[in-house]
């Protein structure tokens, strides 16, 4: 893999303050993951629900993936406590974690379709709010709120995949964190067990183990695998 | 009659519903999910849900993180 040719072209951009074209971006993604796979990624419509150590750990780990349609909805502000495993930056705290977030995914590919919305998801919004993505990713904090919107997803939608996600907490074993599939549009990753009423703490890598195992599980999806 | 849940056979007596069997076997139902022959069940279902002999159930309980 010759890399070397596209460094010296993007040094050069950047050193007239340009930014990569989306066909040099769209062709350096290819080179790493090949055309095929890339083209079935960049077609990927995908939620991410809640961006907090979950959710803005997979939009990332998608954006730089090149997912191309993703879908970004949270309600909250990024708050100092966040930093210690959400991708937020200190110039993020106080805003809309929706905007810092597009801020932050918009850097690494501003050519992605990324659309946010600054809203919690309630009985009604959740009726219609995903009718155009394939793959919901569920990234919650909270027990109830995630069987809450496992039972209104399946509800309301009768095709798209949903990846939710439960047990995190501590610092268990890495390994301990798995995903698994319940049927063909219901994965839930993490260890299942190990979660915030147990009196464990947040940690990067540890729930960063899960919101891969969300991320991986999409991109497995979207390139035709559906096995956990 | 015979149900199996998460893997494992249980008796439990027939006409029970759904409702019946998560809040009689100690899950906290605001906290669960539950596959019953490979579809999730809504909530407002349960109680209308009567199972079957044979039926596979798969009960996820979730907990707080993220």
């Amino acid at each position: 893999m010759k890399d070397s040719e596209d460094k010296d072209k993007i040094q050069k951009n950047n050193s007239l303050n340009e930014i990569p074209t989306y066909n040099e971006i769209y062709a350096s993604l290819c080179k790493r993951h090949t055309k095929a796979v890339q083209d079935r990624i960049s077609s990927g419509r995908v939620a991410v629900v809640g961006l907090g150590g979950l959710g803005s750990v997979i939009a990332t780990a998608l954006a730089r993936a090149g997912v191309g349609h993703l879908h970004l909805i949270d309600f909250d502000r990024v708050d100092l406590s966040n930093l210690n495993r959400q991708q937020y930056r200190l110039c993020d705290i106080g805003k809309y974690k929706t905007e810092a977030l597009l801020e932050i995914l918009e850097e690494i590919n501003p050519y992605l379709d990324i659309k946010i919305d600054s809203i919690k998801i309630d009985k009604c919004n959740i009726k219609y709010i995903f009718e155009n993505d394939n793959i919901v990713c569920e990234a919650f904090d909270d027990a109830v709120s995630k069987a809450l919107f496992v039972d209104g997803f399946f509800t309301y939608y009768k095709s798209g995949v949903l990846i939710s996600s439960s047990g995190m907490a501590g610092l268990g074993s890495g390994n301990d964190i798995i995903t698994r599939k319940i049927n063909d549009r219901f994965y839930i990753c993490g260890d299942g067990k190990n979660g915030l009423e147990s009196g464990q703490q947040l940690f990067a890598p540890h729930v960063g183990i899960c919101a891969c195992h969300q991320a991986n599980m999409v991109l497995r999806l979207l390139t035709g695998m559906t096995g956990a | 009659m015979e149900i199996t849940v998460n893997g494992e056979k249980y008796d439990v007596r027939r006409g029970i519903s759904l409702f019946e069997y998560i809040s009689e076997s100690g899950y906290d139902m605001a906290r669960t999910a539950v596959e019953l022959n490979k579809n999730i069940v809504p909530k407002s279902g349960y109680k209308n849900c009567i199972l079957s002999e044979y039926d596979m159930l798969e009960v996820v309980t979730f907990v707080g993180g993220g």
